[in-house]
């Protein structure tokens, strides 16, 4: 195994992180600020996509695409709140559970409904095609650089509102003491309409970003809300900062148990064996480390500790 | 009587006789769905123990409800086979007795969420959600890949296990099998929710400090009452083998929690009946739906979205009022 | 003199026509349409469907359900039909552990199955059942073709990938039995995984001269966008699964040059292809995937059965279904012992033609292909 190899996978590893990054952000500013369990939150994910593939498709034009990814899943994320989320902040977590449960239904089978059974066409737009040659030979996908690029501005774009702006203060405020904000005179049924509208607009652009070099399909984003959901519990919900260093951790986790394991197996093992045991346990590596964080650190690695 | 008593009798009457009528009017179909409710109510009284009146959100009791159907499917195969299960230390046959295989698979899901459950309490809250999740996609992503037993293809028993004295294929004589253990852990639940562990379990939800300060500990607690909801579970699972002749790793995904959840939050969290009003209304729903349009989902999450928006309480909340157990 | 004519033609076609208006025969179609997988279900039912249309038999009606791709929902329903709709043939089913599920179930209550899609190895051997016929491949088959296939192209080192369940590990074994190169490296991917950048940095790095890899529906999609954007240029093939139509439209230009086997193919040249590939576009407006022709061959074996016996007597209608007389868009089509087909396997490319990104056959990879589990059958 080449160091060139090695060094090749981390990266994979990390952009794979900064991909769940996109999709957990918003996942756990809404758990974080509202409270609430937004299973739907994958189905948003979709929305973007879609939203993406079809702009695109329709003006050729792939950046339109992006800006119709952040705008129609802003704009769903809107309206699912306003109609629905908001009679649920005072609900216990099952009935969340239930919601945004039903919400997935409509919105996997409305979107069939509207753009048919097939998968959609959606690629990589000329100026971000190819590979590029990093430092010490890797050859590496520009788009997934990029992707990288944009993860890391979305980041230091949430610190920053959260850190630094009025809107970033009531966040800060609501998350701590819900009362208090009310009595402050802060219109609260807007603030939570604004998170939760940016929650999906992210939700959205991690759809878009990630479904041009996957498959633009119904039901792609199920399988990423567990993953999200792994990263923010890791991370300890409501923490930003949890969101980015547990993406890093699955994405790294996952990666590299993915190219290691099986080589590892074949150690100790026939071959055969080794690929089968060691494709099985790197299936179940991000699981199992969750349950070990968790065991050691019940609330997350940057959960509050009330 | 209360109001709830009357819905609950006029529930289990009503999952009795439809079967019953339809057994008169040759659909054997409908008894298949019949059946298929009493389990999964099952199921959800196992869930309700642990959700409803411990306040444990469990997002893993798929990983019961497969631990219960694999025992059963692969106790049966190896019969079926001729084939020892263990050669080592010593012999163990499979076998096709559903008098063997309940015990069994009622062991092998207590001792897995006794593992589960130490672990998963040391956290709480939306946390224990997702523990609990982890560690059903973990046995999920094992019984995939692990190719003894069929792997993804799961495994098939061809026949349904034996009863004594009873012929198990006959879809009403399956049913009534099933429909007896329902009301065997209905009442078990009764009991125990009014026992002194029950108050034990409902003081370590509503207010552990006191519990800790008369001398319980909330852990002990709530891991007896996670270990109790896992083996009905699991039960619910070995039956579901027989019902489909069938096991598959499908009965550790993430969607089978959230099915079972589902039943017991549309039915009514911390009901005695939720359970079997939930999965009674969802499996109706399914297939009433399933005719009318290939999009029938999205008519399914609309009404699952009116209900749980308007009809707070759940289904038995809905006819019965009341706050229930909670 | 006109009229006598017609006339005596018209009862003709009455006596030759006769058998056609036989005995009733039930479907029950159980197939994927409702989530992410259901464009495959979707495609036989439509190619079946129109196989039954044109063939203007009234007499075989169909009931179709949505399993939801679930194993369990795939067994109620198959004892739904059974039961309450008295079905007398069953079919539509798209995976293996679906089948897996449903046709034991199927074939022990004395009702036939026949598959559309999807052959796993132990239905094919040990499990094999004289009412199990199955009318598209054995999931074996189109892989020991491309690995004869690959060996007689001289490439002699191979890079394996599918995801980690029984249908891609018969996919992979299949490849290898045919395969006599080497083998540089063979890994199983999670199911359903979507990023394959760890993969494909070990494709880059492990000098292998193809990489043939079998990853169905949005998986394949995934790895074929992900790869060309790669920088690697290894030359890629797979099972026609991996590469099928009903795919290509969403990786479009990415997946251009890839080869891929195939017992079906829209340019095959024979009368039955051209008029399903014509009608089926002019009904549904796109073009058929391997899973319509499938679909459609099911029906036309059907057809030609139910025009020879009685379906309730289930012997003779049994060597009706054997005798395979029907004109598959595959052309040649006959079943082995096992009930499994003994079929062509081409080898197939994907180009443009104009905007369309679309299979061509390049060559032959094997004649008369059957599968290795026929000797463990015992019926």
């Amino acid at each position: 195994m080449s160091t060139i190899l090695l060094f090749e996978q981390i990266l994979n590893g990390l952009q794979f992180g900064i991909m769940l990054f996109l999709m957990a952000a918003g996942l756990t500013l809404v758990f974080g600020v509202m409270g609430l369990i937004n299973l739907a939150h994958g189905s948003l994910y979709m929305v973007g996509a879609f939203a993406c593939a079809a702009v695109a498709a329709a003006t050729g034009s792939f950046w339109l695409g992006v800006a119709a990814s952040l705008a129609a899943a802003a704009a769903a994320g809107a309206v699912i709140e306003v109609a629905v989320i908001r009679r649920l902040y005072g609900r216990d977590h099952l009935d969340q559970v239930l919601a945004t449960f039903a919400l997935i239904l409509v919105f996997s089978e409305g979107t069939r409904w509207i753009f048919g059974s097939f998968p959609l066409y959606l690629n990589v737009p000329a100026s971000l095609s190819g590979a590029v040659i990093l430092p010490g030979g890797v050859a590496y996908p520009t788009y997934r650089l990029a992707i990288i690029v944009v993860g890391i501005i979305v980041a230091a774009g949430l610190f920053a509102l959260i850190g630094k702006t009025r809107i970033g203060v009531q966040i800060r405020a609501g998350e701590a003491d819900r009362e208090m904000i009310a009595a402050l005179g802060i219109d609260i049924a807007r603030l939570y309409t604004f998170v939760f509208a940016l929650g999906a607009a992210l939700a959205g652009l991690a759809g878009a970003l990630v479904g041009t070099i996957q498959s633009v399909q119904v039901g792609m984003g199920e399988p990423v809300l567990i993953l999200a959901f792994v990263v923010i519990v890791i991370g300890g919900i409501g923490s930003i900062k949890g969101a980015l260093v547990g993406a890093i951790l699955v994405g790294l986790t996952d990666t590299l148990g993915r190219f290691l394991l099986p080589s590892l197996f074949a150690t100790m093992m026939s071959e055969s064996d080794a690929t089968s045991i060691g494709s099985a346990l790197a299936s179940m590596s991000i699981y199992i480390l969750m349950a070990l964080v968790l065991i050691f650190r019940p609330r997350g690695l940057f959960g509050a500790t009330n | 009587m209360t109001r709830e008593t009357t819905v609950n009798i006029a529930l289990a009457i009503a999952l009795l006789a439809v079967p019953i009528g339809a057994q008169f009017a040759d659909h054997p179909f409908i008894i298949t769905l019949s059946t298929k409710v009493a389990i999964f109510a099952i199921a959800g009284v196992g869930l309700n123990i642990a959700l409803g009146y411990g306040g444990l959100i469990s997002f893993g009791h798929a990983a019961f409800f497969g631990l219960g159907g694999y025992a059963a499917g692969i106790l049966a195969s190896q019969a079926l086979n001729y084939e020892p299960l263990v050669t080592w230390p010593f012999e163990i046959q499979g076998t096709t007795q559903m008098l063997i295989i309940w015990p069994v698979a009622l062991c092998i899901c207590g001792a897995a969420a006794l593992v589960i459950g130490a672990m998963s309490l040391r956290t709480g809250g939306v946390y224990f959600i997702m523990i609990t999740l982890a560690f059903a996609q973990m046995i999920y992503y094992f019984a995939i890949s692990w190719p003894a037993y069929g792997g993804e293809d799961g495994l098939s028993i061809y026949v349904r296990s034996k009863f004594p004295g009873l012929n198990t294929l006959d879809p009403i004589t399956f049913f009534a099998i099933c429909f007896a253990l329902l009301i065997a852990v209905l009442g078990f639940s009764v009991l125990l929710t009014h026992s002194r562990f029950g108050l034990a379990l409902s003081a370590a939800r509503q207010n552990p400090q006191r519990l800790t300060s008369v001398g319980v500990r909330p852990f002990q607690v709530q891991l007896t009452a996670f270990v109790i909801s896992g083996m009905i579970t699991g039960l619910a699972g070995a039956l579901y083998a027989d019902l489909n002749r069938f096991v598959s790793p499908a009965m550790f995904s993430w969607h089978t929690s959230g099915e079972i959840m589902i039943f017991v939050i549309l039915g009514g969290v911390g009901r005695l009946f939720g359970p079997l009003a939930g999965a009674a209304l969802f499996i109706l729903l399914e297939h009433l739906l399933g005719g009318i349009t290939e999009f029938w989902q999205f008519l399914l999450g609309m009404l699952l979205l009116l209900i749980v928006l308007f009809a707070r309480g759940g289904l038995i909340g809905l006819l019965a009022g009341g706050r229930g157990n909670v | 003199m006109n009229s006598i004519k017609t006339a005596i033609a018209a009862l003709a076609a009455l006596v030759i026509a006769s058998p056609l208006q036989a005995e009733p025969v039930k479907v029950g179609m159980i197939t994927t349409l409702s989530g992410g997988g259901a464009g495959l279900g979707i495609d036989v039912r439509d190619g079946f469907m129109l196989a039954l249309k044109q063939s203007g038999n009234n007499d075989i009606t169909v009931v179709i359900e949505d399993d939801q791709r679930k194993p369990d929902v795939a067994v109620q329903l198959a004892d739904k039909m059974i039961q309450s709709d008295k079905v007398d043939v069953l079919t539509g089913i798209i995976w293996s552990n679906l089948a897996m599920a449903v046709v034991p179930a199927v074939t022990q209550q004395g009702k036939f199955y026949l598959s559309p899609n999807a052959g796993p190895s132990a239905l094919a051997g040990k499990g094999c059942h004289p009412n199990y016929f199955n009318v598209s491949w054995q999931n074996d088959a189109m892989n020991e073709a491309a690995g004869k296939y690959v060996s007689e192209q001289g490439v002699g080192k191979v890079f394996l990938m599918a995801p980690n369940y029984p249908a891609g590990k018969d996919m992979m074994n299949g490849f290898k039995r045919f395969y006599k190169g080497e083998v540089v490296e063979e890994i199983y991917t999670k199911l359903g995984q979507t990023d394959y950048a760890a993969e494909i940095a070990q494709m880059r790095s492990s000098g292998a001269d193809m990489i043939y890899y079998f990853l169905p529906g949005g998986m394949g999609i995934s790895f074929m966008k992900q790869y060309a954007g790669s920088g690697v240029t290894v030359p890629v093939m797979g099972p026609s699964f991996s590469l099928s139509q009903d795919v290509l439209g969403a990786i479009g230009d990415a997946a251009i040059g890839a080869k891929n086997t195939s017992h079906w193919s829209k340019d095959i040249d024979n009368e039955a292809n051209k008029k399903f590939v014509e009608t089926f576009q002019a009904e549904y407006g796109r073009l058929p995937s391997i899973y319509a022709s499938q679909g459609y061959d099911t029906a036309l074996l059907l057809v030609s059965a139910a025009a020879k016996a009685d379906v309730k007597d289930a012997d003779a209608f049994r060597a009706a279904l054997k005798e395979a007389d029907f004109a598959s868009t595959r052309g040649k089509f006959k079943f082995g012992p096992n009930n499994h087909p003994i079929q062509d396997v081409f080898v197939r490319e994907v180009v443009k033609e104009g905007d369309v990104v679309t299979n061509k056959i390049i060559g032959v990879a094997a004649t008369d292909h059957t599968d290795v589990y026929a000797a463990e059958c015992k019926m």
